[in-house]
């Protein structure tokens, strides 16, 4: 039996939001892989939920009319790992979830609860923000949209208001098409592991594949939030598919991040990870996007 | 904590149809074992790390013991006590265990078992390398996991055959 004081199952989006704004006090409350643990371990003892679980409107991946990717905020890990579209259009995002825990966490564990959460360790989040993913808020007022990079005020803190809930996760045509990503877990184990640190890069090539048009790269683990390294971005923009690119990419990433020491690793070691990790993964991006080298 | 509070719910467990009202608190291993008896989902971690409370829900892995009760209405779960046929002989799966003795202490075994269900029900060929990724979220602190794999390659391998894929 779970310490919880009392729980208000939202049945539609509607319903959810009515709830946010007659029960304050209350948590929101979806896979519960994370919420769950907190209650048992004492942290949230005693607290109200909203449950949203149950609201299957949510689930889902589909595609709109202008391209635009619509990721329902509950679907599952696996579900997204699984998915035509995502296979189709962002496959690195489905090879990011599938990073997630084990099979069974990646079947309650939800893409939304994963942002919403705040948290730097994320799977997710990293390749989401690379793709300038869009976060769809529902409210009493309407739909209100944040990219995703403003949604992250600080860790476990986000730009949720108190009448809202996420309802999806959007990936705008300009930001996937003629990309091709890869994302890295690093982490101590192969499964049921946090990122010690985790690099999500997307590159666009010229027609003949031998210059960088447009790359991007966002962190895990390498500040508070997922962090975009900018410096990174624009040091390789126009230059040629080369090893001394993927060098000018990892030295300007390292000039961009501030991971901290903790318990999992210390700063010195994430440092010298956060490199290879621009390295390799922007080297796999080229790759995948069929990079001539020179 | 408050006063009880109870929900009707409506879910098929182990093939039958089922309606409980169940405290809305509990978690899904909870009720399986406390309400309905199903002691093979054991509660290892309840942190959703060890996998020995994996259940199938709508036929994927699911860890009960981070999973809430209520959340199953009107979908369909399945413990290893539904493995078992009519006249109560053990399934494929349970014997290939039995066989290349995967089992020592036994603790871990029913959650091994069920995400064994489920991928024996894709109806796919794993690799050995594919099968430790699959069985990743169930721990087992006996065997050193060399023949559970081999169990469910077993398995896997006579169920194929069987279908006609060998």
């Amino acid at each position: 039996m779970y310490d919880i004081n009392h729980i208000y199952e939202a049945k539609s989006v509607e319903d959810a939001v009515r709830l946010r704004m007659e029960q304050p006090q209350a948590t929101i409350i979806a896979g519960g892989s994370d919420l769950l643990i907190s209650i048992r371990a004492g942290d949230l003892a005693g607290c109200d939920l909203i449950s949203i679980y149950m609201i299957d409107e949510l689930r889902g991946v589909s595609l709109d009319d202008d391209g635009t990717i619509r990721i329902g905020s509950l679907t599952s890990f696996a579900a997204l790992t699984k998915d035509d579209i995502i296979q189709k259009h962002v496959p690195v995002l489905g090879e990011a979830a599938d990073k997630v825990g084990g099979p069974q966490i990646r079947n309650i564990g939800t893409i939304g609860g994963n942002t919403c959460n705040g948290v730097t360790s994320a799977d997710t989040a990293s390749t989401l923000m690379a793709y300038d993913a869009i976060i769809e808020l529902t409210g009493s007022e309407g739909k209100r949209l944040v990219p995703i990079e403003e949604f992250y005020l600080g860790a476990k803190r986000v730009d949720l208001r108190p009448d809202e809930i996420q309802s999806a996760i959007l990936i705008r045509p300009e930001s996937y098409q003629g990309y091709e990503g890869y994302y890295y877990k690093y982490a101590m184990r192969g499964a049921m592991d946090i990122a010690t640190s985790g690099c999500s890069v997307n590159v666009k090539l010229s027609e003949d594949k031998k210059t960088i048009v447009d790359a991007r790269i966002c962190y895990g683990v390498a500040g508070p939030i997922p962090m975009r390294t900018r410096s990174a971005e624009q040091a390789v923009k126009g230059l040629p598919v080369s090893k001394e690119t993927v060098e000018a990419f990892a030295a300007g990433a390292l000039q961009d991040v501030n991971p901290r020491t903790s318990w999992r690793a210390t700063k010195e070691f994430r440092l010298h990870i956060q490199g290879e990790l621009a390295r390799r993964c922007l080297t796999e991006s080229i790759n995948r996007a069929g990079g001539v080298w020179s | 904590m408050s006063e009880k509070q109870f929900k009707t719910i409506n879910f098929t467990l182990n093939g039958k149809r089922v309606s409980t009202s169940v405290d809305v608190r509990e978690s899904l291993s909870d009720m399986l074992r406390d309400d309905f008896g199903l002691t093979s989902v054991k509660k290892g971690c309840e942190v959703g790390e060890c996998g020995a409370c994996t259940v199938l829900v709508n036929g994927e892995v699911f860890a009960s013991c981070i999973f809430l009760a209520i959340w199953v209405d009107g979908k369909d779960v399945l413990t290893v006590e539904g493995l078992v046929d009519v006249d109560g002989n053990i399934s494929d799966i349970q014997q290939a265990f039995i066989d290349e003795t995967a089992v020592q202490c036994g603790f871990c075994t029913p959650g091994f078992i069920m995400s064994a269900e489920h991928l024996l029900r894709t109806g796919k060929r794993y690799t050995r390398d594919e099968l430790r990724k699959e069985l990743s979220g169930n721990m087992c602190r006996c065997t050193g996991y060399q023949n559970i794999i081999n169990a469910v390659e077993k398995a896997m391998n006579a169920r194929l055959a069987k279908a006609g894929k060998e």
